[in-house]
């Protein structure tokens, strides 16, 4: 008997243990997944959207944009976030699956080049950051600094960032094979305050002391300029990127299958709104402007 | 026949009964009895059958793994030529240029931290062993002995870590390098986790040699040193060399740890010091992003299945010295 008993009271508690779990399952749950750029944006956001709505869970995870891209494609998350456009071998397939992607432009992005803070360079142009990440340049001594072979840092090719330096910067040509090719920007960081050789590009959400809204301790954020004779701008001020002076700023994406409905709909609404973007500041991003937010407009009809 | 396999096969018999087994002999008494033997025969083969069937889902699951690997790497080489594939430096299939799939650079870089780690590993994986089984007294042993296979169990990302905070900086001040993420780094940690399996298959073959060579030795008027270096080592030389190959086996397939730890630049190795990218950190980094069914993914697979052959050379290799090694035990 008292076996029997003690069975029974087990299966009770586990069913009660149970009943919390189903009233989960009641949940509308979406994947967001991708830019690892984005991904403490997108996890802060998520954050304050779940608190005024806790019907909805968001998960977030990173992985860089390609994984974010093919996720969406293969239909393992509802939301990919990416920090360059899709190419159009993408955008192919994704159609081929019957996937019908919209982007959203959440916020603007001053693609940051990072030095260690005992570098004496202040400023470089586009085409100089372009010849150092081609393996052209070798030596700070080339660009003004001191006598010290270039040691670079990059991310790997499922990076949008890479993809988007690739782009813009090296003009379409090849990475140095000697580029270290690290996991995530926190990882570039973490290396370039230790490297007082190191180059490295990051998201400018990553430089900031959101303490001190200035660059964090131990690294310094170069200004940029468009060409050897134009001035350098600083990522780091937002006149800079509205203006477009600072010249390799883009947009960061959310793509979503087909028009967005039910929670993933709410969810970019509150992104793009005020207190997303509210947010977007805070976390050392930039807001976006209102060709942006056109655009968004016609996407979610 | 040895005295322990004649030991060993009459307990096989106590444990599975067999036509003339004693326990049989103790139930056939009565028709209750005789349904009851019936039936338990029926488990005993059900049993037999169970286990057959594991040990051929091993067998099952390799040749499977083998046959994926072959089916999805062949077709890469039907758009990469062969000798292209094991010959290029060059490794960059996004390339907005020119698609480049070589893949020398990372075997080079393979082999480099592999026998770096060897290198570090071979002289303290050998040197603890000895102490352990010739040196320690008994309680140091029990205490040491759990503490190093304990470390087989620390979770790569967590040795990476280490590389990342600890090694690398300790690395670049020693060499006078900017950076600390580059060949040594990863050695030495690839170094650190094959440590257990050389120390304890080496301590273990170390404690097989007969104690009769150990006391002849002795009685003849070797030192404790002459007798370690020049008779129990030689003698328990297979299964120690066996132990180097399975530790090797460990660093070649290693991923996380030279992923986070060696910089993961995809040029041929300049040096000890330069940042490298193993076979597995590519694959690794690669295969989360790349379209299915494209020439890159079929070579990834190609990738995997080079590194297959490669682990599986090597631990065949290091089973071959110990069966050998066994066979002359007995």
């Amino acid at each position: 008997m008292k076996i029997k008993f003690a069975i029974l009271t087990g299966l009770i508690i586990v069913g009660l243990m149970l009943v919390p779990q189903l009233a989960q399952a009641q949940k509308r749950m979406i994947q967001v997944k991708g830019s690892d750029t984005m991904v403490n944006l997108a996890q802060i956001l998520a954050e304050e959207f779940m608190n005024n709505n806790p019907q909805t869970a968001i998960a977030v995870l990173g992985g860089g944009s390609g994984t974010g891209i093919s996720a969406i494609i293969n239909g393992t998350c509802q939301i990919a976030t990416h920090s360059r456009e899709w190419k159009q071998s993408e955008i192919n397939q994704a159609w081929k699956k019957g996937v019908k992607p919209r982007f959203f432009v959440i916020a603007v992005d001053g693609l940051s080049i990072i030095v260690n803070g005992s570098n004496l360079i202040d400023k470089l142009t586009k085409d100089q950051v372009g010849a150092i990440y081609r393996g052209e340049i070798k030596n700070w001594k080339v660009v003004g600094g001191p006598d010290m072979p270039i040691s670079l840092y990059g991310r790997q090719s499922n990076s949008g960032t890479y993809v988007f330096l690739q782009e813009h910067v090296l003009g379409n040509k090849n990475y140095s094979a000697d580029m270290k090719e690290m996991n995530g920007n926190a990882q570039i960081i973490e290396s370039i305050m230790q490297d007082q050789a190191g180059i490295g590009y990051v998201g400018v959400g990553y430089v900031l002391d959101k303490q001190t809204g200035k660059a964090r301790n131990g690294l310094k954020v170069l200004n940029i300029s468009k060409d050897a004779k134009s001035e350098a701008y600083s990522p780091l001020d937002k006149a800079n990127i509205d203006s477009g002076n600072y010249s390799i700023a883009r947009a960061l994406y959310e793509a979503v299958n087909g028009k967005p409905g039910g929670g993933v709909a709410d969810f970019l609404r509150f992104e793009v709104g005020p207190e997303g973007q509210k947010i977007v500041e805070k976390e050392g991003f930039f807001t976006i402007g209102a060709a942006h937010q056109a655009n968004n407009e016609k996407n979610f009809k | 026949m040895s005295l322990f396999e004649s030991a060993q096969e009459g307990r096989g018999e106590a444990i599975l009964p067999g036509p003339s087994g004693f326990i049989e002999r103790a139930e056939t008494t009565g028709p209750r009895r005789m349904k009851k033997r019936a039936s338990s025969r029926l488990k005993e083969s059900a049993i037999q059958a169970f286990f057959f069937a594991n040990g051929i889902l091993a067998v099952v699951v390799l040749i499977g793994i083998f046959g994926l690997l072959l089916t999805s790497a062949f077709p890469a080489f039907k758009e990469v030529p062969i000798g292209h594939f094991f010959t290029s430096t060059k490794w960059d299939p996004t390339s907005p240029v020119n698609a480049e799939f070589g893949i020398l650079s990372m075997m080079a870089s393979t082999l480099t931290v592999t026998l770096g780690a060897l290198v570090i590993a071979i002289p303290i994986g050998l040197g603890v062993a000895a102490y352990l089984s010739d040196v320690a007294h008994w309680r140091v042993r029990e205490i040491v002995k759990p503490i190093v296979e304990i470390l087989a169990a620390i979770p790569s990302v967590v040795v990476g870590f280490l590389g990342i905070v600890l090694f690398g900086p300790v690395i670049a001040r020693i060499f006078h390098q900017s950076n600390g993420l580059n060949a040594v780094n990863g050695s030495f940690l690839l170094a650190i986790m094959s440590l257990p399996t050389i120390i304890s298959i080496s301590e273990d073959s170390l404690n097989a040699v007969p104690r009769a060579y150990t006391e002849a030795s002795l009685a003849l008027g070797a030192s404790r040193w002459q007798t370690l270096v020049r008779v129990k080592i030689p003698a328990a030389l297979s299964g120690i060399t066996a132990s180097f190959m399975l530790g090797m086996g460990r660093a070649i397939g290693e991923t996380m740890t030279v992923l986070m730890a060696t910089g993961n630049a995809r040029s041929f190795p300049h040096g000890l010091l330069s940042s490298i990218r193993t076979m597995t950190a590519n694959i690794a980094i690669e295969l989360g992003e790349v379209s299915y069914f494209t020439t890159h993914y079929y070579a990834l697979f190609a990738i995997g299945l080079v590194l297959f052959l490669m682990t599986f050379f090597v631990n065949l290799i290091a089973d071959l010295i110990l069966h050998k090694y066994q066979e002359r035990e007995q």
